[in-house]
């Protein structure tokens, strides 16, 4: 173990506790991940010593608070390996960063009959934002299938790029299945075809190196709070030659250069895009998510869940009845899955009696749900505090589960 | 028995109780031992369709009093249909209007009540309250 369990739980005060008059097994960390004493105190020290809106006071608060924001931008950025940080735009999370990019890059670039390219492994915020935006460009989404494996069929995919695809947006992993897609060439076929593509990278940025250089993605949407940041701050990475051109999304304070009746000027990247008092001490808190991943490393909180991905994936296999939705080669660690006939929704809610956290249902991802024929499955989202433990206990508590719905 | 009354009794069986896993083990039962629902009634005017579960309801007049029939996918949601059949089915549209639910919450089931909750047990009283609602109407024509 490169790491030491037992203090790294210690960092994570909300696992302690009992729910249901049981210990509390938290593995819905795929839904949203829990915060470490050191995001939390660094959220907590923003209110306490340095609170002042950013960007526009001359008092000493304001400056403080504007280069711990800007601090965390750099940061960001280079977390991420993006070319400067201009590049980085702070969003609410990946649903504004895709509402963002729809409404602005839609507006800017799309003309009617354009294509756009989704796949059917999409998050329900990767697919509705360029509903809408086909609704009003006149666009049409295509959609990449997806194997029984649970896998994206490439071929699929090659056969639908064409002269009049737009866009590619494409999840880094799914939210269900926890595949990891193929982006590296999803990106370069695209790129071959002159078409930009934006990766979905919610479920990713917290398992694997994202280098959004090395990937050449055109785009890079992730949350904070599934990195164990707090909620209501997410990204939008984009390249300068894009956000450029791009027109603003949200009109505002701060995104603007001169407001006048007779026409205003935009500000300069990035704050083109963020329009209004950001969520700075959400932001502050991101930073220190970063400086915790990156002191723990990324690469052992991947051999480490990937580890007991492997035990999870054995032990569950032993329960009667048990059935695994997807069983792509290349994986995080989320296991979805269902008990004989049970709904989902049975089994969530007898394991919730016992302590257990774990999600079910259609995962806002119900097109993957109709490819399967399925309504929902249960899922097991594992994060680096979990333990062997609570895995051996899980197996115990869907062994009874199955008995009394069986 | 008046709908209070059924209420007690529901309670006092769920008394017996204290650990959430056997409270569900007769939630289960209930659900398993509801009355098969008449396929004929399995329209979409008759669903309830929550987040996670899918509830069909179907109501009907007889001698003034009004006969529900129930069904849910997922177990537990229909042993939740049992018990508010059980209460509120056979009684006067009046009655049901009248009625304040008061055994779900003292049952522990009060989780299922929240209007964000998946199986929408909110939503099934809303609408058996809408169908004696509706006779009512219709009784008064």
């Amino acid at each position: 173990m490169a790491f030491d369990i037992r203090k790294i739980r210690d960092d994570f005060p909300i696992l302690h506790q009992d729910v249901n008059g049981k210990p509390l097994v938290y593995l819905d960390n795929a839904a949203t991940t829990q915060k470490p004493l050191q995001v939390i105190d660094a959220e907590a020290a923003v209110y306490k010593t340095i609170n002042s809106n950013i960007h526009r006071g001359v008092h000493h608060l304001s400056n403080v608070c504007t280069e711990a924001f800007e601090e965390v931008r750099k940061k960001t950025a280079d977390y991420i390996n993006a070319e400067s940080s201009d590049e980085v735009i702070f969003t609410r999370g990946t649903t504004e960063s895709v509402n963002l990019l729809s409404s602005s890059f839609g507006e800017t670039f799309l003309k009617e009959g354009d294509e756009i390219i989704l796949t059917e492994m999409e998050h329900h915020s990767n697919i509705v934002p360029w509903q809408l935006l086909a609704q009003r460009r006149g666009v049409t989404v295509k959609v990449v299938p997806v194997t029984d494996a649970g896998e994206l069929d490439m071929q699929g995919f090659s056969e639908l790029l064409n002269e009049k695809t737009s866009l590619v947006a494409v999840t880094h992993i799914s939210n269900v299945l926890g595949t990891i897609n193929p982006v590296e060439e999803i990106i370069a076929l695209s790129h071959t075809a002159g078409v930009p593509v934006m990766i979905d990278g919610a479920q990713a940025i917290h398992h694997v190196l994202v280098d959004v250089q090395k990937l050449d993605c055109d785009f890079y949407a992730f949350s904070g709070h599934k990195m164990y940041a707090p909620t209501g701050v997410g990204v939008l990475y984009g390249k300068r030659k894009w956000l450029q051109q791009m027109n603003p999304y949200q009109g505002g304070g701060e995104m603007i250069d001169k407001v006048s009746f007779s026409g205003t000027t935009f500000n300069d990247l990035p704050y083109k895009f963020e329009a209004g008092t950001p969520n700075y001490a959400g932001v502050i808190g991101l930073g220190a998510a970063i400086d915790y991943l990156r002191n723990i490393g990324l690469e052992d909180v991947w051999a480490y869940e990937h580890e007991l991905f492997e035990y999870a994936l054995k032990q569950m296999s032993a329960v009667p009845g048990i059935r695994f939705v997807g069983q792509a080669r290349h994986h995080t660690s989320v296991i979805s899955f269902l008990l004989g006939d049970a709904h989902p929704f049975d089994v969530g809610t007898l394991l919730d009696k016992l302590g257990f956290a774990l999600r079910t249902g259609h995962h806002c991802a119900q097109p993957l749900m109709d490819r399967f024929r399925i309504s929902g499955t249960v899922r097991a989202s594992f994060a680096f505090y979990n333990t062997r433990e609570e895995v051996d206990n899980l197996v115990e508590a869907l062994k009874r589960v199955a008995m009394m719905l069986g | 028995m008046t709908i209070k009354e059924k209420q007690q009794e529901v309670i006092e069986e769920f008394s017996a109780f204290d650990d959430w896993m056997d409270k569900y083990s007769l939630l289960i039962e209930l659900g398993n031992e509801l009355d098969s629902f008449d396929e004929a009634n399995r329209q979409q005017q008759n669903l309830i369709e929550g987040c996670q579960s899918k509830v069909w309801l179907h109501a009907e007049m007889n001698d003034g009093k009004i006969e529900i029939q129930g069904d849910s996918d997922a177990i537990i949601v229909k042993g939740i249909v049992a018990l508010l059949l059980r209460v509120l089915s056979g009684h006067t549209p009046d009655e049901i209007l009248d009625s304040d639910l008061f055994f779900i919450d003292e049952i522990g089931l009060k989780e299922h009540l929240s209007p964000t909750r998946s199986n929408g047990l909110v939503a099934m009283v809303r609408q058996i309250k809408a169908y004696a609602l509706a006779f009512k109407a219709r009784q008064n024509k």
